[in-house]
């Protein structure tokens, strides 16, 4: 008890002192102004325009490549699971800010039409390497989900009844995991609302997070709200995700 | 055919040729993994060996480790993610060790375990801007510590100075140390206390004689994952700092940008190979002991 008690100070102190600098208006007393900020910076909304974007694709490549694999290496190679278990750690073992040393040496030193599409806009630069980070939390959720339902049955069933492998991934063992695999959509989205590293070193500075680090130097009150609604609502959508997995399971 | 039909061992040629097929499954995969993280790998690698004319040398990795500017952020950098391990890791087991003792499935469960996740690996730059927000100038927390008679600005503290910054730290490694350590509490057998307590051994004795000898294992390896974290940590620093406290991903990202000295990129590159390697040494030693962590989880 004693233990959750302080721990529990020690992290909600932060966070209750982040939503009390939030509410506070210049000239005294509380309002919500800094939230509403959001919707009249014209920056700030184009720049959470770009991430979400981003965002999206991201997860959408993130569940194309992770999806399949993980369904294929429990199916028809379980042998691999050691192998992918480590290329999942090598992005940890190469951090963003050493990709983006990479990535910037490219940027400064290779020219042709392949690196010049790449470069053209955050959104081709960035959502490249942002699948790379989101990988390992990804894969790791999916292959969790996998793990609990009887995969081999399910694929074999849909086999026997004469569905194509696509059509199985799609509409048999997608649903099976949905909650998985919303977890790692979300675990992306949260991703990148949060980097600003690979964007700040190859110099884009339209993504909402590096926008909301610039807005930051001069009105931090907004940045701390912004940051604290983006923080709490990916908080609140995995915590939905976590529900949901469980009323699913106890029915009988 | 029949599921219930035994399938005819198949020979070597065929089997050979169905591992080629299975591993064909996970060329996709691979392939992105290749180019979008060894591509960016191979450039700092090369760059790192290679002078500004692309003439092979090892001066930038001499450099990189030798140089007064270099040498001081890779020691700010060591003491900050060993520090806030260490500190993590502890406070990161009992809060684990208190988590586990509440009912299975609780709302607490869940809460602990999916905000672990949004804290460890996503806080960064909202943890900066909350500590700013408590512990700034005029936070919250410092006005409260201020008319409780505490001045924490008259007695020195900065937000942005390398102790506000291990202190940001802590809050996203403690929920790092409770992801990681989590299973292997759920690994300790009741059967062990219950045979430890009918012998007579105490609360204490368990902890020291049974519980820590086992546990010894996955606590150093989860410790060094923390240290890894907090050494390639770079958002937190860069929102809350600006790049005042000399670190080694400042002193990456420094060297990138500056035209201040010609082959100042190639020296970046060299420290951000010093990172990898680092790291990589900090994760083979995390694998060994992982190993002997689930020795004891065998069954």
């Amino acid at each position: 008890m004693v233990v959750l008690g302080l721990s529990a100070v020690f992290f909600l102190v932060p966070l209750l002192s982040a939503a009390e600098f939030s509410l506070r208006v210049p000239g005294g007393g509380y309002g919500l102004a800094n939230y509403l900020t959001i919707a009249t910076d014209e920056v700030l909304l184009s720049s959470l325009l770009v991430s979400l974007q981003i965002a999206v694709v991201t997860a959408a490549l993130v569940l194309a490549l992770v999806v399949p694999t993980a369904v294929w290496v429990r199916l028809r190679f379980p042998a691999a699971a050691v192998l992918l278990e480590s290329a999942t750690i090598l992005p940890i073992v190469v951090p963003p800010v050493v990709m983006a040393a990479g990535i910037a040496f490219v940027q400064a030193n290779l020219g042709g039409p392949v690196f010049r599409t790449l470069f053209a806009s955050s959104f081709t630069a960035l959502t490249p390497f942002y699948v790379v980070l989101a990988l390992p939390f990804a894969y790791r959720s999916v292959d969790n989900g996998l793990a609990a339902i009887p995969l081999r049955t399910l694929v074999e069933a849909a086999r026997n009844l004469g569905a194509s492998l696509p059509v199985t991934l799609l509409r048999v063992v997608l649903p099976a995991i949905r909650s998985a695999v919303l977890g790692a959509a979300f675990l992306t989205l949260a991703l990148v609302l949060g980097e600003i590293v690979i964007a700040r070193i190859l110099l884009y500075g339209d993504t909402f997070p590096v926008a909301i680090v610039e807005i930051g130097r001069s009105q931090a009150g907004v940045a701390v709200a912004l940051t604290l609604a983006s923080l709490v609502l990916t908080w609140l959508l995995l915590l939905a995700v976590s529900f949901a997995g469980a009323t699913r399971r106890t029915p009988r | 055919m029949s599921l219930l039909e035994t399938p005819a061992a198949p020979t070597e040629t065929v089997r050979a040729a169905g591992s080629w097929r299975a591993a064909l499954g996970l060329a996709p995969f691979v392939a992105y993994l290749l180019v979008f993280l060894g591509g960016p790998l191979y450039f700092v690698v090369s760059g790192a060996l290679s002078d500004p004319d692309g003439r092979p040398t090892l001066d930038n990795l001499v450099a990189s480790v030798t140089q007064p500017q270099y040498r001081a952020a890779f020691a700010s950098s060591i003491v900050l993610s060993a520090g806030t391990a260490v500190i993590g890791a502890v406070a990161g087991a009992f809060l684990a060790q208190a988590v586990l003792t509440s009912r299975p499935h609780s709302p607490l469960r869940r809460i602990v375990s999916t905000a672990s996740g949004v804290l460890a690996y996503f806080g960064g730059v909202p943890l900066a801007f909350a500590f700013i927000a408590a512990l700034g100038q005029t936070g919250l927390a410092t006005r409260f510590l201020r008319t409780a008679g505490l001045d924490l600005y008259a007695s020195g503290f900065r937000i942005d100075s390398l102790t506000g910054l291990a202190l940001t730290y802590v809050y996203f490694q403690i929920p790092l140390m409770v992801i990681l350590i989590t299973p292997a509490l759920e690994g300790l057998l009741p059967q062990w206390r219950e045979a430890a307590e009918n012998l007579g051994a105490s609360a204490w004795t368990y902890w020291r004689r049974i519980a820590l000898p086992v546990l010894a294992p996955a606590l150093g390896g989860a410790t060094l994952v923390l240290f890894g974290n907090a050494f390639a940590a770079y958002a937190t620093a860069l929102a809350l700092t600006s790049g005042s406290i000399p670190l080694l991903p400042t002193a990456i990202a420094a060297a990138l940008s500056g035209n201040v000295l010609a082959g100042a990129q190639n020296v970046g590159l060299a420290l951000g190979l010093d990172m990898v390697l680092v790291i990589a040494v900090v994760m083979v030693g995390y694998v060994v002991l992982q190993r002997r962590a689930s020795r004891w989880q065998a069954r």
